[in-house]
């Protein structure tokens, strides 16, 4: 008799109690149609951890939260080279709440080349692009090769003899390949890898001639091999001894940039909140002091101005592969 | 290298991962206690749940897992004469015996010194062989890569249970499920019927949860027997000490099989109960007392156990160094490292040499926590093996499966993944298709369409093919190898039909009489 009384007060409670809980949540749901965030952002990285998309939103998340209020999640979606995630970002709730990663040159060359990627250069809306990995290119340190013309001496007399390993086919290395070999008419065979690290391995076990890499892979692995050109503007800081590409005469850069992107539709003042909440990251010297360490470059470009730069290198990457035949 | 070495010790004596090794062998001992629950569909399981763990204690977790299951399996060949995991089936077969004859705590006992043995043997095998080799993965060029996936194809067809062909046949529908997706060197998107879903391929987790877990539990469910009477056994004081004593007079039983067992686990597709098995035949032809084994010799419970524990460390060798797992456990645990973003090779022991050396550390403790815990909780899991029922087991495995293959990346895709491959892998388990080489199949073919189209583009820039497929030392060994592994399986046959027979003929038969042993 007794237990089953107070059994019937703890469930009274426990109900009361359940209830109070939803009440105290309601006002908070309600919140959310006025300000901008006011729940946890899912930052969604396209890649494996690990990569330099993930190491970055690892470093930013902590500032990330301080300037946006809310937790920030960082979920991975890799496949497809990124694919996988794009295609969900243009399906996703145009709210604001999902932010992924957006790399250029994947999301210019994957539709391009792809007869269906599930996701075109234009839907993913840019909001802030915030670092690069100059692309460089290597050779072993006992090479007969010591400089960029020698090698591209060499190729002109031996189309097609050098052999050169980077991440992928249509990835940001092959590009810059392909960009050398429409610059100056030469010919290489390009051994595409399944990504940055396995790629590096086939070079320094000498199974190809030469290397396409990232900034960060060429300074982990300096002592190992001879840098013959970087793919900046100017001299890359990390590495002051590399001559351009530009300073030997090819008109060229080579990079892999890293931004974030939101669903097509999401509204412009949600856009500038984000992008505010990214700038001011950009700007934490802590956080550029420690990504430079690293290898990488650091930019602030807003919304707009991330928009003008995928219209420019779209029309960039579509002559290379026109030209080239490739697309 | 001293530093990493010890930042690794750290992180093994770190609490959380001891509490990991603690409660992963105790975890590991009951699921492979309970028949019908496997060492590969328990790691299977956690994988997903591991993702949100910090890498090395993911890794920790699983290592341990791993371990207390091979060991775990003995119980159940000890006491209801069923293999609890396919790697513990030489063990019933003096195991029950000696349970019948009141011996079953001797049994259980020296099943478990044996298990230490072997494992403590395998780890120490490990870490010691894997640095040299992974350094010596650099050398493997593209050619390499796709000699050594020919090879482990054909091995897998060849150590296949009762059918060469069937395992041939398996690894050609993983290499087919492997096609799916963009290509990975040349970019073409392939088999994807025009679905965005699919251009990624098969998603590997899912995928290995539904080979190793739904068609195991169909089994469970169809078969639904109910399990034998467990054979009820007291602990008895001093008995550890006795069993230790009477296994010192036996070093080179101990010592071969703990060799045997690593070198067997190494070989793509035998685990640990070809290990168990090769292992036993080798008691037997090198006893004096030939005719005890079988009716409850000590010596062959120990030869048993003592190798598939060492197989555990021997499988993760050639997964640590070169990518192509030695077990099908090895594989679940291959995918693991997978999604932490570690890749098998030389990184693995450099940039990411603090976790792999603490994991490698930590199996040693898994190996020796096995003693007090398999002694303190063997009663308890005794219990358990007769009162878990099929209608229990069987929707929790379900659950658990589809909560995992969501949880990797919260893609509801991914649990169509794993339904439709698990049901494939029923409906071809039937067949007489086994999960085991199709799933080796599955993670093979990447690796030798990539070496095969690299090798391709290779000679091409060399002008001569032949030399760049044939003219490598490492090439020619591992083509020897494969020419070998295709012959070995004719060369049984023809000596079974004049009459002679080895120990190969020998697990042959012993697996015709227990084909539960080809997972």
């Amino acid at each position: 008799m007794t237990t089953t009384h107070t059994q019937r007060i703890r469930v009274l409670a426990l109900t009361l109690a359940t209830i109070a809980l939803i009440a105290a949540h309601v006002p908070a749901a309600g919140q959310a149609e006025d300000s901008f965030p006011s729940r946890s952002i899912s930052y969604v990285i396209p890649f494996n951890p690990g990569g330099q998309s993930d190491v970055t939103a690892q470093y930013q998340k902590q500032y990330l939260e301080e300037a946006l209020g809310v937790n920030v999640v960082i979920r991975h979606q890799p496949g497809a080279g990124g694919a996988l995630a794009w295609s969900n970002l243009v399906k996703a709730r145009p709210d604001g709440y999902t932010v992924t990663g957006n790399n250029i040159p994947h999301i210019i060359i994957q539709p391009m080349v792809r007869d269906n990627a599930g996701f075109t250069t234009e839907e993913l809306k840019p909001v802030y692009l915030f670092q690069s990995t100059p692309i460089g290119l290597a050779v072993a340190p006992d090479s007969p090769f010591d400089t960029l013309q020698e090698l591209l001496d060499h190729a002109e007399e031996n189309p097609g003899e050098i052999t050169v390993s980077g991440s992928g086919t249509h990835s940001g290395h092959h590009l810059a390949l392909l960009q050398m070999q429409y610059l100056t008419d030469t010919e290489f065979t390009y051994i595409p890898a399944t990504g940055a690290a396995p790629s590096v391995a086939a070079f320094l076990g000498g199974h190809t001639d030469a290397l396409l890499a990232n900034s960060t892979d060429l300074l982990s692995h300096s002592g190992d091999m001879k840098v013959l050109a970087i793919g900046t503007e100017q001299r890359f800081r990390a590495l002051p001894d590399v001559p351009t590409f530009i300073e030997q005469d090819l008109a060229m850069t080579a990079g892999i940039d890293r931004g974030v992107a939101v669903p097509p539709e999401t509204p412009d003042e949600i856009v500038a909140a984000l992008e505010e909440a990214f700038a001011q990251v950009s700007a934490n010297e802590q956080f550029v002091t420690e990504m430079e360490e690293l290898g990488f470059v650091i930019h602030s470009i807003g919304a707009a101005e991330f928009a003008t730069y995928l219209e420019r290198r779209t029309e960039e990457i579509d002559t290379v592969l026109r030209e080239l035949g490739e697309i | 290298m001293g530093t990493m070495l010890t930042q690794a010790l750290m992180g093994v004596l770190d609490p959380i991962s001891l509490v990991l090794v603690v409660l992963g062998v105790s975890a590991g001992i009951l699921v492979g206690a309970l028949p019908g629950l496997t060492a590969t569909m328990a790691i299977a399981l956690l994988v997903p749940f591991t993702f949100g763990m910090a890498p090395i204690h993911g890794l920790v977790l699983l290592g341990a897992i791993y371990s207390g299951a091979i060991y775990g399996g003995s119980f159940s060949a000890i006491l209801i004469n069923t293999p609890g995991t396919p790697s513990a089936i030489a063990t019933t077969f003096d195991g029950f015996p000696m349970a019948q004859k009141g011996e079953a705590y001797r049994a259980i006992v020296t099943a478990t010194l044996a298990s230490v043995f072997g494992g403590v043997v395998g780890v120490v095998f490990l870490i010691f062989l894997s640095p040299p080799l992974a350094r010596a993965s650099l050398s493997f060029g593209p050619p390499e890569y796709f000699w050594l996936a020919a090879f482990g194809l054909t091995i897998i067809a060849a150590v296949s249970p009762r059918s060469t062909l069937k395992g041939l046949v398996g690894g050609g529908i993983g290499l087919l499920i492997s096609t799916i997706g963009i290509a990975p060197i040349e970019g073409s998107v392939r088999y994807t019927f025009g679905t965005v879903a699919l251009q990624n391929g098969i998603a590997l987790i899912p995928a290995l949860i539904g080979f190793f877990c739904i068609p195991e539990v169909l089994r469970m469910v169809e078969e639904s027997h109910e399990s034998g009477t467990v054979i009820p056994y007291k602990r008895q004081r001093k008995m550890v000490t006795r069993v230790f004593h009477r296994l010192l007079r036996h070093p080179w039983l101990m010592i071969r099989s703990s060799v045997l067992g690593t070198f067997i686990g190494i070989i793509p597709g035998a685990g640990g109960n070809i290990a168990g098995l090769v292992s036993y035949n080798e008691a037997i032809r090198t006893s004096k007392k030939k005719s005890s084994f079988g009716k409850g010799s000590m010596e062959g419970v120990a030869a048993s156990e003592t190798a598939n524990n060492a197989s555990v460390s021997g499988a993760l060798i050639p997964m640590l160094t070169l990518g192509v797992p030695g077990a099908p456990p090895a594989a679940v645990l291959f995918g693991a490292l997978l999604l932490q973003g570690m890749r098998p090779g030389a990184e693995l022991f450099t940039s990411h040499g603090t976790i792999t050396y603490a994991f490698l550390f930590s199996l040693i403790l898994a190996n020796l926590a096995m003693l007090p815990l398999g002694i303190l909780l063997g009663r308890a899991v005794a219990r358990l093996m007769q009162q878990v029922r099929v209608q229990t087991m069987a929707p929790l495995i379900i659950f658990l499966s589809m909560v995992g293959s969501y949880s990797i990346y919260n893609n509801i895709a991914d649990i169509y993944t794993m339904v439709g491959v698990g049901l494939a892998a029923h409906a071809l388990r039937k067949a007489g298709f086994m999960p085991g080489p199709i799933v080796l199949g599955l993670i093979l073919g990447p690796i030798a369409e990539q070496g095969l189209t690299q090798s391709l583009l290779l000679g091409r820039a060399r002008g001569s093919l032949t030399s760049v497929f044939f003219g490598r030392p490492i090439s020619l060994i591992l083509i020897v190898l494969t020419v070998v592994s295709i012959l070995a399986p004719m060369i049984v046959q023809y000596r079974e039909r004049h009459g002679k027979g080895g120990t190969l003929k020998a697990v042959k038969q012993l697996k015709q009489e227990h084909p539960e042993s080809s997972l």
